[in-house]
């Protein structure tokens, strides 16, 4: 059986939290295990209305916990990442689906922590003095605390961050896998290259191969060719219901070279 | 066990019941309501036979715990219709044979009507987008885009 | 009734084919109308099963094999029994009658399936146990306290392993896996002339392998049933059942009671496509309500309806065909394997079905199939819209793509060449009639932009047919490969009880009859020697127009070969 409990402010939810609890945010993720009995008997949840704010910091963009993939759609400072937030679930997930949640969905899940990943965003955690990096909070999920905002520097140039997801049902469907780009350049060469896959192992993976291949270079075909060579690198895809290991390893440099042609493009 | 009170507004009608601990919205709205218009299709979010809107959003009333939507307004299919009026759309499902089982045209048909009111013209790549969260499995999308459109276009009652 | 041409039409008549034989002065033929049930639809207020309330509902949820194949050695259901909410744990020796086949209600079939099994499993996510609680939520924790202790047994997946000497066997009573048809044999057999030598005889040889996957029906309703006692010793049955009597009379013999007994309301599915007449859900429920004395709803989950909701059953078609270069094909043989996964349920009834359907809808002179229906460690396989022919259908039309690429020919125009005709003798010995594949080909060929040649342009399917490609083969090879024993020959498969002539009963674990001859070929024959250049008796070439009589006459429906004219 199920209780939930309701604070007004993270710093409450953080105290009250333990093994037996699970923080109830946007619930797509938290009331599938509900249903299917298998969620913990605690449920913590937080009405802090403040959470729900988009605020700009010079050039940090700061989205608090209860954000919606929705409410992302709906703020034009957020245009770059409108191609991430529109290819999650349905119209009502989106109005549910939350952006600090998708840290936390499983696999085959987590499109957007994968762009968060790819653009270098920070996390606050309750509790926790500073930031930390949202590689940081994926490697050990479970033991990440419970996140108030997250931060997303805005890139110089828009043009420098892509996402392309492949899915097998359009226009709603779970990713065979997801690729989020975020390329700055400086003369014409990428500097700091960042590649992200979702779907291409426990949670979204950096592309150690891609980003090496990148670094430094042009983005022209030579180049993309190379980076897809090497997407592999660094990720570990599993077979599941929509798609083999062997097949996502396959495909995963395709959809790379595809994704960075269109970048080139601009 | 202990259930809690919720008081929420149905199709604009004050309504409370007790949910138990646990309960999602979609079987209290039928079981302890007697709405019987969400549909259960799946309990994990995948089929939008259960969409419903809350503060006039859809949502999928099976990802919501019950007890949150204490003092929320809901929207069922089963508030489209005024008395023995049918909304424009009900009408044009009839028309346009946008119904086969009829088993996801309640969910199909809350998500249409909010699409309708927050963009009373949408393009049919609109209307799309805004349905790709109801499976119909009686692969009806056709008739049930065209039938969406045609109240757009304000055809409905032609 | 409004515009309906919003977006155009979407169907185009075409009313110039067939003009003599059609009414176009009917009222609703051919017009849009508008479905009587669509206001319950779109108000939201149509009767699905569960949207019936009962005060005090109970709710059933079963205990499930994690295991492909294993001996059940003991079922623990005391700790289910404490747990908060139970009322009842059901297990196998609640059933009255724990032993069924779909289709014992038609004479078909050895009863296979046991309601809750608790000997052995046969397939991952059989039922075990049923827990019946106050809630869903403790129906789902307490079916998880169910303990049952596995002698795990190796298992098989695949159809053409299941058949080999030495496969694990998956029920006992079907000889190495595989169906009894006729009491006889353990195929579907179909010979018509004489494929070996009109292969031998042909230009070329054509083979190739289909495989196709099973699919669920995946509707958006799962199938699901509620049950209560009438205050006037019966229990009316709430069910999502797309078969109300079928599933009528399944709940009256697996409850052995009289089926005056059962009041049962459905009609209205939210969706089945097949895949809701496997009439699992009424009797446990029933049965929890006849227990329990209380009403009872018994529905699957989503994961539940994708796990052990049956499919379309895999199948796998080997097809070879002798070619002649100008495209007629003198001979088609096929070796075909249903998957039915770990019971029969409608799975043998499919092939009888599937082979009528045999050669596909062309005409073609030397025909022999042989079709098993082999049991697997896999989700028993079911009906969906088609079942029997979608999958052989695929098969045979991507073979004829085969056939035409190896003769060079356009495919529309090597099947118009080939097509059925009106009055051509079908494979299984039945006239052709109303064919319209030549005109279908035809009106394909234009939208494609494929320019036919004159002849195959002016060909149409009320001429040329009949003459000689109406008469029946001249010889018939035969054989009786694949024989077994202890069977009774006057039934598709014999029926248990039913007589008093010796056959195996299923209620008892009895050595399963041997066949006669070895196990099938698991691969058609090989291919006979190379193409001779002489051509085979083959389908006369169409002969001049003979205007034939308009057809008429009322159809009959046999639920074993389809619509017959009277």
């Amino acid at each position: 059986m199920t209780t939930l409990e309701t604070y007004p402010t993270m710093e409450d939810a953080a105290r009250a939290m333990g093994a037996d609890a699970t923080f109830l945010g946007g619930g797509t993720v938290v009331m599938r295990a509900v249903n299917e009995g298998v969620a913990t008997p605690r449920l913590i949840r937080v009405t802090d209305p403040g959470l729900a704010h988009i605020s700009t910091v010079g050039e940090i963009l700061r989205l608090g916990a209860s954000v919606t993939m929705a409410d992302v759609l709906a703020h034009r400072d957020l245009a770059f990442l409108h191609p991430v937030a529109r290819q999650i679930g349905g119209p009502q997930v989106r109005n549910m689906a939350t952006v600090a949640g998708n840290l936390f969905a499983e696999h085959p899940y987590g499109d957007f922590a994968t762009a968060l990943l790819a653009l270098g965003a920070q996390v606050t955690v309750t509790g926790q003095g500073g930031a930390r990096s949202v590689d940081e909070v994926l490697r050990d999920r479970d033991r990440a605390g419970l996140v108030s905002a997250v931060e997303i520097p805005r890139p110089r140039d828009v043009r420098s961050f892509g996402f392309r997801k492949v899915s097998r049902v359009k226009p709603k469907g779970v990713s065979v896998l997801c690729i989020a780009a975020y390329l700055p350049r400086e003369s014409g060469r990428i500097r700091g290259a960042r590649v992200a896959f979702g779907a291409m192992g426990p949670t979204p993976l950096r592309s150690s191969g891609a980003e090496r291949a990148l670094e430094g270079q042009m983005l022209d075909t030579a180049t993309a060719e190379g980076a897809a060579a090497a997407a592999t690198e660094g990720l570990s895809p599993a077979t599941d219901q929509i798609a083999t290991e062997w097949y996502r390893r396959e495909v995963a440099g395709v959809h790379l070279k595809r994704l960075l042609t269109e970048m080139e493009r601009g | 066990m202990v259930k809690k009170p919720v008081n929420l507004t149905l199709n604009d009608s004050p309504r409370a019941a007790f949910a138990d601990p646990g309960q999602n919205l979609l079987d209290f709205l039928r079981r302890e309501i007697g709405d019987l218009s969400p549909k259960f299709g799946c309990g994990q979010g995948t089929c939008g036979a259960c969409t419903v809107t809350i503060d006039g959003q859809t949502q999928l009333s099976c990802l919501v715990l019950a007890e949150t939507v204490d003092g929320k307004e809901v929207r069922t299919a089963s508030g489209l219709a005024n008395g023995a009026t049918l909304d424009p759309l009900q009408d044009a499902f009839m028309d346009h044979f946008a119904a086969q089982c009829g088993y996801c045209t309640p969910g199909m048909l809350v998500s249409a009507r909010t699409l309708l009111d927050r963009n009373p013209r949408p393009t049919r790549d609109e209307v799309i987008e805004a349905i790709s969260g109801n499976l119909c499995r009686c692969t009806g999308y056709e008739p049930i885009i065209t039938a969406i459109l045609s109240v757009a276009e304000g055809r409905a009652r032609a | 009734m409004k515009d309906m041409t919003t977006s155009g039409p979407m169907i185009e008549f075409r009313k110039d084919l067939f003009a003599d034989e059609r009414d176009d002065n009917l009222n609703e033929i051919g017009k849009p109308t508008r479905r009587q049930d669509i206001l319950g639809h779109v108000t939201g207020r149509s009767p699905f099963f569960d949207d019936h309330l009962f005060d005090g509902l109970l709710h059933l949820r079963c205990t499930r094999s994690p295991h492909h194949h294993a001996r059940i050695r003991r079922i623990d259901t005391s700790a289910a029994d404490r747990m908060p909410g139970v009322v009842r744990v059901l297990t196998g020796k609640d059933v009255p009658t724990n032993l069924n086949t779909l289709l014992s209600l038609l004479d078909f079939g050895l009863d296979d399936e046991p309601i809750l099994t608790d000997t052995k499993v046969a397939y991952m996510g059989e039922p075990v146990a049923a827990v019946i609680a106050e809630t869903e939520a403790q129906a789902r924790a307490a079916a998880a306290a169910v303990v049952v202790e596995w002698d795990v047994l190796p298992h098989v997946l695949d159809v053409e392993e299941a058949i080999k000497p030495g496969a694990p066997a998956v029920l006992d009573i079907y000889p190495n896996n595989l169906f009894v048809y006729h009491g006889k044999y353990d195929h579907q057999k179909l010979r018509f002339g004489d494929a070996d030598r009109a292969l031998a005889e042909a230009d070329h040889i054509v083979e190739g392998r289909y495989q196709m996957s099973p699919i669920e029906q995946a509707p958006i309703e799962t199938c699901g049933a509620i049950a209560a006692p009438e205050q006037n010793d019966r229990f009316v049955c709430y069910t999502s059942t797309q078969a109300l009597f079928f599933s009528l009379g399944t709940a009256a013999k697996v409850l052995n009671i009289p089926s005056s007994r059962l009041h049962f309301i459905g009609g209205t599915v939210g969706g089945g496509f097949g895949g809701k007449v496997d009439s699992i859900h009424e009797p446990l429920a029933i049965l929890g309500a006849m227990l329990t004395g209380r009403p009872v709803k018994y529905a699957w989950d989503r994961a539940e309806e994708m796990q052990v909701g049956a499919p379309r059953g895999a199948e796998r078609w080997y097809v070879t065909d002798g070619v002649m270069n100008d495209g007629r094909i003198v001979a088609r043989k096929f070796t075909g394997y249903f998957d039915a996964g770990a019971y029969t349920r409608l799975s043998s009834y499919a092939i009888i079905k599937g082979v009528g359907h045999l050669p596909g809808p062309y005409t073609i002179p030397n025909v022999s199939a042989n079709v098993y229906c082999v049991y697997t460690n896999r989700t028993p396989a079911t009906a969906m819209r088609g079942f029997g022919i979608t999958g052989v259908d695929f098969a045979i039309e991507a073979h004829m793509d085969k056939v035409a690429e190896t003769v060079g020919m356009n495919p529309i125009e090597l099947r118009i060449l080939n097509a059925y005709r009106d009055g051509d003798m079908k494979a299984h010995r039945r006239e052709a009639k109303n064919c319209a594949l030549i005109e279908c080909a035809q009106v394909v060929a234009e939208k494609a932009g494929v320019t036919l040649s004159p002849e195959l342009k002016a060909a149409t399917s009320v001429t040329g047919g009949g003459g000689a490609r109406g008469a029946l083969p001249a010889h018939t090879a035969t054989d009786e490969d694949g024989q077994v024993e202890g069977f009774q020959a006057t039934s598709y498969a014999n029926t248990s009880g039913a007589s008093s002539a010796p056959q195996p009963s299923p209620t008892t674990s009895a050595p399963a009859p041997q066949p006669i001859t070895s196990a099938p070929a698991p691969r058609p024959a090989t291919p006979p020697a190379p193409p001779t250049s002489t051509p085979t008796p083959s389908p006369t070439p169409p002969a001049a127009a003979d205007k034939k009589p308009a057809r008429s006459g009322a159809m009959r429906f046999s639920s074993l070969s389809g619509f017959r004219r009277r």
